[in-house]
C-alpha cells in the first residue's frame, strides 16, 4: 500500500477517534479535503510548481501516521531549542501531541491555546467557522491532505487594542519513538484589529528516525494589526518540512513573515499574501544556508489586489557541497492595484561546484501605475575582496565567513526580537562553521 | 628591509614582470613611476602575495625571510601593508568591525590576545583624528558607497592602525583632489619613521610633491629601466615616459 493509499484508508478510523462533533463544519471541510487529495495525489515533478522539488524520496517511506501518546521528555531534553531569554508563551507539541507540561498557555488578554480544544469547545466554534481554512488553497493537495487530518497545533486568537508583550514559541518536537512518522500540524492565526504579536514557529526532530512534517498555517491580520513571524527551519538531515502558510491582511495591516532554513532534508515552503485592502505592507524574508545535500525550495505568493499598498521580500541563499535551493517568488499586481509599490530581490552565492539554485521571479503587472522591480543575482565569492581582506592579515577562511555573514546581515537586522536575533546569528556561525567573535 | 631578487611574475602564461630588482632599506621612501600596463600593479600584488600570480623566477625577501610560501594574510602579519588602488567596498562590515578583525587576526598571529575593547576604541579614535577622518565614517560600511578620497583616507587609516613594517601605496593619488591628497600624504609622513619604509606607486609625480621620496624607479615593460633620487621623478614630470623606452 502506498502512502495515498494509506493515508486515505485511515481517514475514516481517524474521522471517528477524532472526538468532533460529526454534524460540524469542520467535518464537511475534512470530507471535502479528503477527497480533494483522493482526486489530486502528491504533486509530482509533472506540476510546474513543483518541477525542481521531488516528494519521492520522501514518499516511498512506510510512516506513522498516528503516532501514540505523549512521550515523556524532560524540560533539559527540549530547553535548547526554545528562546528561554525571554518570557514567552510556549506551545509546544511532542509527536503532534500537546505537551501542557512543556507549555504555556494563556486565556487572559488573547487566546493562546489549541486547535484540538478550539474545534470542540462551543465558544470557539464562530471564530473556527469564520476563519479556519478559508485561506489555505484548494488547488494544493498537501496543505488538502493537512485539512482532513486537522485536530492539533496552535490555536492563536488576538482580540482588538491588544499588544500581546510575550511573543509566542510553537514548537513541533519529534522523538523517534516510531521508525518513520507523519507529522501534521495545523495552525490558526487570528489577530484582531490594532493588535500586535510576534510568533516563532520551529520544528524539530530528537532522534536519528525519518520525519516528515506537513504543516498549515493559517494567519488572519485585520485592519491596521502588526504581525511578526519567524520561521526557524534548521532540523537534521532525516528530517522533512512542508510548510504551507496562508496570509490575509486587511486595510492598513502589516504582515512579515521571516524564514531561517539551515538544515532538513527537503524542505518546501508554500508562502502566500493576500492583500483585502488599502495601505497594506506585506514583508517577506529568507536566509538559507545550505550544505551536504540538503534542498530548500522557497514559493512565494503576493497577490495586490487593492491600490496603495507595498511588497518587499528579500531572499538570500548560500549553498555549499551539493545542497539545492530553489526560489520562486510571484507577484500578481491586480488591475485595481493602482500605486502598488512592490519589490523582490534574491541573492544567491553558491561555494562549490555541486551546489545548485534554480531561482525564479515571476511578476504579473496587470495595473499600468506602479512601482515594481526585482532583482535576481547568483554568483561566487567575490576573490577580489578575500584579497583585500586577507592584505589585511585576516585569514582566507574568516575572510569568507566575514564576506558570507555580511552577506546574510541585512536579513538577519530585521529581527525584531534581540535574542532571536542572537540565536539567529549563532546559527549562521555555526552553519558558516565559523566564529567571528562579534555580532555584526 | 625589503630585498627584491630579479623576481619575475605571470599571470595566466603571460609574463608581466622580467627581472625587477629592489632593495629598500628601513626609514627609506622609494617611488616606482611607470606608464600604464608596465607592471607598477602587478610588483605591488605579488609583494602583497595575491594568489593569481605565478612567481617563475627570484625571490621576495622580507627582513631576511623569503616570503614566497606565505599567504597574504601571513605577510601581513610579517609587517606587510598594500594600500589598494580600488580598495573593494565590503557591504555589511563595517570600518570599526573590519579594523577590529585585522588587528585581532594579526595580535592572534603573533601569539597575543585580543586588544581590550576599550584600548581598540582609544586607538582608533586617535588614528581617527590622525586622518581627520569623522566618528560617523567608522560606523559605515566598509568603502560602500564612499567617495575617492575617502576610500583612500580609510586605505591610510587601517596603515595607521595595523603600523606596518613596509607599506605599499599603490596609486594612491589616483582619483584625489589636492586637499585630500595632502591629508593622505601628511598622514602617511606622521606614520613614517626610521623603522619602517613606504614604496610608493604612481604615474605621476604629484603625489611625491608631499610624500618625498629617497630613491625614484622607473619601471617599463616589466623591468625596472632608471633609478635616481627625487629629481628623476621632476625630469620625468617634464620629458614624459618616452626618453627612456
Amino acid at each position: 500500500m502506498d502512502l495515498k493509499e494509506k493515508l486515505i484508508s485511515s481517514f475514516l478510523a481517524f474521522e471517528n477517534k477524532g472526538g468532533l462533533d460529526l454534524d460540524s463544519n469542520v467535518h464537511t471541510l475534512r470530507l471535502k479535503a479528503i477527497q480533494n487529495f483522493e482526486n489530486e495525489g502528491f504533486p509530482s515533478k509533472k506540476d510546474e510548481e513543483w518541477k525542481y522539488t521531488s516528494l519521492k524520496p520522501l514518499l516511498k517511506h512506510d510512516f506513522s501516521l498516528f503516532p501514540s501518546g505523549e512521550k515523556s521528555v524532560g524540560f533539559k531534553n527540549v530547553e535548547k531549542y526554545l528562546i528561554n531569554e525571554i518570557e514567552s508563551y510556549k506551545l509546544i507539541f511532542i509527536d503532534g501531541v500537546f505537551s501542557s507540561f512543556l507549555s504555556t498557555t494563556t486565556h487572559d488578554e488573547c487566546d493562546v491555546c489549541v486547535l484540538s480544544s478550539a474545534l470542540t469547545k462551543p465558544k470557539y466554534k464562530m471564530v473556527v467557522d469564520h476563519y479556519f481554512n478559508t485561506i489555505a488553497k484548494e488547488n494544493n493537495s498537501l496543505s488538502e491532505l493537512n485539512t482532513a487530518f486537522a485536530k492539533e497545533g496552535a490555536f492563536i486568537n488576538i482580540p482588538k487594542n491588544t499588544i500581546v508583550q510575550k511573543p509566542i514559541q510553537i514548537i513541533n518536537f519529534s522523538t523517534g519513538s516510531e521508525k518513520e512518522v507523519l507529522l501534521q500540524p495545523r495552525n490558526l492565526v487570528v489577530v484582531g484589529e490594532n493588535s500586535h504579536v510576534q510568533i516563532i514557529e520551529r520544528h524539530q526532530n530528537l532522534s536519528q528516525n525519518t520525519t516528515l512534517t506537513n504543516s498549515v498555517t493559517e494567519i488572519f491580520v485585520h485592519k491596521r494589526a502588526i504581525v511578526d513571524y519567524y520561521k526557524i527551519q534548521n532540523d537534521t538531515d532525516d528530517s522533512s518540512l512542508i510548510d504551507s502558510t496562508f496570509v490575509s491582511q486587511k486595510l492598513q495591516s502589516v504582515a512579515t513573515v521571516n524564514t531561517y532554513s539551515f538544515g532538513g532534508k527537503i524542505i518546501r515552503n508554500n508562502l502566500e499574501f493576500q492583500q483585502e485592502g488599502e495601505h497594506i505592507n506585506s514583508n517577506l524574508n529568507g536566509i538559507s544556508i545550505l550544505n551536504n545535500k540538503q534542498h530548500v525550495d522557497n514559493h512565494t505568493l503576493v497577490n495586490h489586489k487593492f491600490p496603495n499598498c507595498e511588497s518587499h521580500e528579500l531572499y538570500k541563499g548560500i549553498y555549499s557541497d551539493k545542497s539545492t535551493g530553489v526560489f520562486n517568488g510571484k507577484v500578481i499586481v491586480q488591475q485595481a492595484a493602482q500605486k502598488t509599490n512592490a519589490f523582490q530581490q534574491n541573492n544567491n552565492i553558491l561555494l562549490d561546484d555541486g551546489a545548485t539554485i534554480n531561482a525564479k521571479p515571476q511578476l504579473e503587472i496587470f495595473a499600468d501605475d506602479v512601482k515594481c522591480s526585482h532583482g535576481c543575482t547568483i554568483g561566487q565569492l567575490d576573490e577580489s575582496a578575500l584579497f583585500y581582506m586577507q592584505s589585511r592579515g585576516i585569514p582566507k577562511e574568516s575572510a569568507k565567513a566575514l564576506l558570507l555573514y555580511a552577506f546574510a546581515n541585512d536579513v538577519v537586522e530585521k529581527i525584531k526580537i534581540p535574542q532571536l536575533k542572537t540565536r539567529i546569528t549563532k546559527l549562521i556561525a555555526k552553519n558558516l562553521r565559523v566564529d567571528l567573535g562579534f555580532e555584526l | 628591509m625589503l630585498q627584491v631578487k630579479n623576481l619575475h611574475a605571470s599571470i595566466n602564461d603571460k609574463e608581466i614582470l622580467k627581472g625587477i630588482n629592489l632593495d629598500i632599506k628601513a626609514g627609506e621612501v622609494h617611488a616606482i613611476m611607470g606608464p600604464n600596463g608596465s607592471g607598477k600593479s602587478t610588483l605591488s600584488a605579488v609583494i602583497a602575495g595575491k594568489e593569481e600570480y605565478e612567481v617563475t623566477e627570484g625571490l621576495v625577501i622580507l627582513n631576511n625571510e623569503d616570503l614566497a610560501d606565505f599567504a597574504p594574510e601571513e605577510r601581513a602579519h610579517k609587517g606587510v601593508f598594500l594600500s589598494f588602488q580600488y580598495p573593494v567596498e565590503i557591504p555589511g562590515v563595517t570600518v570599526t568591525n573590519f579594523i577590529k578583525t585585522a588587528i585581532n587576526e594579526t595580535r592572534k598571529a603573533k601569539g597575543l590576545e585580543d586588544l581590550p575593547a576599550k584600548d581598540m576604541l582609544k586607538l582608533i579614535r586617535e588614528k581617527a583624528d590622525l586622518l581627520e577622518i569623522d566618528r560617523k565614517f567608522l560606523s559605515r560600511s566598509l568603502n560602500e558607497g564612499f567617495s575617492g578620497g575617502e576610500k583612500k583616507r580609510n586605505e591610510i587609516f587601517q596603515m595607521a592602525m595595523l603600523e606596518p613594517k613596509l607599506a605599499i601605496l599603490d596609486e594612491t593619488d589616483s582619483g584625489l583632489d589636492i586637499d585630500a591628497l595632502k591629508v593622505v600624504a601628511n598622514g602617511v609622513n606622521k606614520l613614517k619613521n626610521k623603522d619602517n619604509a613606504v614604496l610608493v606607486i604612481t604615474h605621476y609625480q604629484r603625489l611625491l610633491d608631499y610624500i618625498v621620496p629617497d630613491f625614484v624607479h622607473v619601471l617599463h615593460n616589466g623591468k625596472i629601466v632608471k633609478s635616481g633620487g627625487k629629481e628623476l621623478a621632476l625630469e620625468l614630470e617634464k620629458k614624459g615616459y618616452d626618453w627612456l623606452k
